[in-house]
């Protein structure tokens, strides 16, 4: 097989498991709930902002007009094809073609970078109004009195998901470190899939966050 | 090789030697242990605060504390008791040292993530602590907005801290549920799976669910006191009772992360002491998952009269009465479990009845409460202070403590001494319900809590109350210094002292390093008793 001319050692598997299939299975699982926890987590976050939605609709109409759609849609076109190429990561992983894994992770990199750099321009944008959370706010010509609790929460919101964005890529760097020291196989990819999975957990949050705060209205 | 082999079978306490090798191990029983002794520590910490406020309140007015240091004492007695005692209280020390035992498995699945859940739970620890000398914390243990948003120091820091207990909480019922899932042993199947492990499983999927609830929460009243974002604050346009609901979205369920834990240590204890299988196994299992699924839809019973719309009201009020039905279930089926068994007196057993008792009257209660127009009567009264305490510590601690007592000769190698210990439990018994049951009534009577002057016709009910807590301490440190001297003089244990039929009494007491010498296959129910007789 092409994959052995690699030279890198095989996985060998945690001295309290039986087997690799337990190994990974439990990986998987471990993963899922703990995505299953970040949800709940981000899912209160939503509730809060639709009940703000309901006792202000008027700030929160206004706010979301000072947000530009066409940033937040570069964004979410960045993070949709990081997601496909996570997944080709996967695939690459379990044909144990290394050399695909890594391109394909650092593809994901370069386009997550893409997503933080256009956060940041934003954000710049908003530092510069003075569109800031509570205290630290000088927005002016403002005609709702609530309109900050919108730049309350899309910097809370915005700001959770680009720390879960930086998570991500240090865990896409962890992923490439691990690549060069031993062979992913068909029955060893775990680091690859439980990257792929956190970062689709990603482009979900932002999937809803998009239009929330920048469509409605 | 050979030496390789008889290291693990050494037992884990001999395994290796030395501090250094106790804080950097990955194996879940020392793990459990060290867990089992901070959480000691702390429910002697947070039981002294409950004593010196118990004192002040003998009298009407003032006796040694000030109102603000009585206001700190209560808060410091509810943080410390909630998130570091009782939360992680049953599954992070007995559930670690005996989860994995108990399914046949050498460790959990993840041994890492188990040693950084002990970690992050010190961590947490210290900086409640600090907390105590950086300002003075008199918001209780709720920290209902605005009185938080005051931005005292003291405040900030328990927010922090419970940010990073729930994150330890979190890890700790993931790794316990992965465990359960993917490694159990050779035979174990869900339905021969001791009940104390659907109690941890339906545990887990609640500190899932709902601690990332409160995670956020916390984020939020800290980024509100920080930087104004006007979320929870009403001066700035924002919802008070928009925290209320997050908060106690997470802390309703965590009252059943707090008992469910002692259902299943109940469930062992009394199928073990009446040598029977548990009666309707099956609806004990299902109803401590029940639990976790309904407790998910109660939360709004803590806000009857915080301002809630009424149709919120009755739908919360409708829904809590169900929670009756999983509870009541498991009651009837232990009482069902002790009828015609042998029944066995010993120290464990005489908990687990505790337990059933106050368990009674803990969720009876509940019911009272439930009722709307009862509970605008009671809210806010001794009424609620009583029945919580009957289910926290009447129940999960009792159990707690029923369940170190079971499985002490397992994880120490040592037996207590059973006369002492019965002695305890009997003191413990007599103190918790004299201590509580008076609160019932004064409660019912009117008398609100958390007040520092009241009025004098509660001065013999108070009285009582602290008289109560005499006895209690002296029972709780009768038990603990029992088994702290087990140690020094207690007989050599033997792998299975109980008799019972659970896998961690299969193997030696202390277990060695990897649990089993050779993984072990299961082939019957986790209280085959009446097998044995045939």
């Amino acid at each position: 097989m092409a994959t052995a001319s690699t030279g890198l050692p095989e996985h060998h598997v945690a001295h309290h498991f039986d087997s690799a299939d337990q190994e990974f299975d439990s990986a998987k699982t471990g993963m899922w709930l703990f995505l299953a926890s970040e949800i709940m987590m981000f899912g209160a976050l939503f509730v809060g902002a639709l009940v703000f939605l309901t006792l202000h609709p008027a700030a929160f109409r206004e706010g979301s007009h000072h947000l530009d759609w066409r940033m937040g849609a570069i964004n979410t076109f960045f993070l949709l094809t990081s997601g496909l190429t996570m997944g080709l990561a996967v695939i690459a992983a379990q044909a144990g073609q290394q050399a695909k894994v890594r391109l394909n992770i650092i593809i994901s990199l370069f386009l997550a970078s893409g997503f933080l750099v256009v956060k940041s321009m934003e954000y710049a944008v908003k530092i510069h109004h003075g569109t800031l959370p509570g205290r630290l706010w000088h927005g002016e010509g403002f005609h709702d009195p609530f309109a900050h609790i919108f730049f309350g929460l899309y910097f809370v919101m915005t700001g959770l998901h680009a720390l879960h964005v930086l998570i991500g890529m240090s865990l896409m760097i962890f992923a490439l470190i691990r690549s060069r020291k031993v062979q992913f196989t068909r029955s060893y990819f775990t680091p690859v899939e439980m990257v792929a999975l956190y970062w689709a957990l990603v482009d979900l949050v932002w999937v809803f966050l998009f239009p929330l705060l920048y469509l409605i209205g | 090789m050979i030496a390789h082999v008889h290291h693990e079978n050494i037992n884990y306490l001999k395994a290796s030697k030395g501090l250094k090798n106790w804080l950097i191990t990955v194996d879940h029983k020392r793990i459990g242990m060290m867990y089992l002794a901070s959480i000691l520590f702390f429910f002697i910490a947070g039981g002294t605060f409950a004593g010196l406020f118990r004192f002040e309140l003998w009298s009407p007015l003032k006796n040694f504390l000030t109102p603000d240091q009585y206001n700190q004492f209560f808060t410091l007695h509810g943080v410390i008791m909630v998130f570091l005692v009782v939360v992680p209280g049953i599954p992070a020390a007995l559930g670690n040292f005996i989860l994995p035992i108990q399914i046949g498995a050498k460790d959990l699945a993840f041994p890492k993530l188990n040693l950084t859940s002990l970690y992050l739970y010190w961590i947490g620890a210290a900086i409640a602590l600090y907390s105590i000398v950086a300002g003075h914390a008199d918001q209780g243990w709720t920290m209902y907005a605005p009185y938080s948003l005051s931005r005292n120091p003291a405040v900030l820091y328990m927010m922090i801290a419970a940010f990073i207990l729930g994150f330890s909480s979190i890890l700790t019922g993931l790794n316990f549920i992965v465990t359960m899932h993917n490694m159990r042993a050779p035979g174990m199947t869900w339905y021969r799976m001791p009940l104390f492990l659907w109690a941890m499983y339906a545990t887990g999927i609640m500190q899932i669910f709902a601690t990332p609830v409160l995670a956020i929460t916390l984020i939020l009243l800290l980024l509100e006191n920080f930087f104004g974002i006007g979320i929870f604050d009403p001066a700035l346009g924002g919802d008070p009772l928009l925290m209320q609901h997050f908060f106690w979205f997470y802390s309703h369920p965590a009252v059943y992360i707090i008992v469910v834990p002692g259902f299943g240590i109940a469930s062992e204890i009394i199928a073990a002491f009446s040598k029977k299988d548990i009666f309707g196994y099956r609806f004990v299992a299902y109803s401590s998952v029940a639990i976790a699924i309904i407790g998910f839809v109660v939360w709004g019973h803590h806000m009857f009269v915080a301002g809630q719309s009424e149709l919120a009201d009755s739908i919360f009020s409708f829904l809590t009465f169900f929670t009756a039905v999983p509870s009541a279930i498991k009651v009837f089926n232990w009482t069902a479990t002790l009828y015609k068994g042998s029944i066995d007196l010993k120290t464990p057993m005489l908990y687990a009845l505790q337990f059933l008792f106050n368990f009674t009257i803990g969720g009876l209660t509940g019911i009272i409460l439930a009722i709307l127009s009862v509970d605008i009567h009671l809210h806010d009264t001794y009424f609620v202070v009583s029945h919580f305490h009957y289910v926290a510590m009447g129940s999960t601690m009792i159990a707690f403590i029923g369940g170190i007592h079971y499985w002490w000769p397992k994880m120490t190698g040592k037996m207590y001494n059973e006369k002492v210990g019965q002695i305890a439990a009997v003191l413990v018994f007599i103190g918790f319900n004299t201590t509580f049951f008076i609160q019932l009534i004064m409660g019912s009577q009117g008398s609100p809590r958390r007040y520092y002057h009241y009025q004098d016709q509660f001065q013999i009910h108070h009285q009582v109350s602290t008289i109560g807590f005499v006895i209690l301490a002296t029972g709780l440190f009768m038990a603990l210094f029992n088994l702290i001297a087990s140690f020094f003089n207690g007989s050599v244990a033997p792998a299975n002292p109980w008799g019972a039929k659970t896998l961690e009494w299969q193997t030696d007491s202390p277990p060695p390093l990897y649990n089993f010498k050779e993984t072990p296959v299961v082939t019957h129910g986790p209280y085959a008793f009446e097998t044995e007789k045939a």
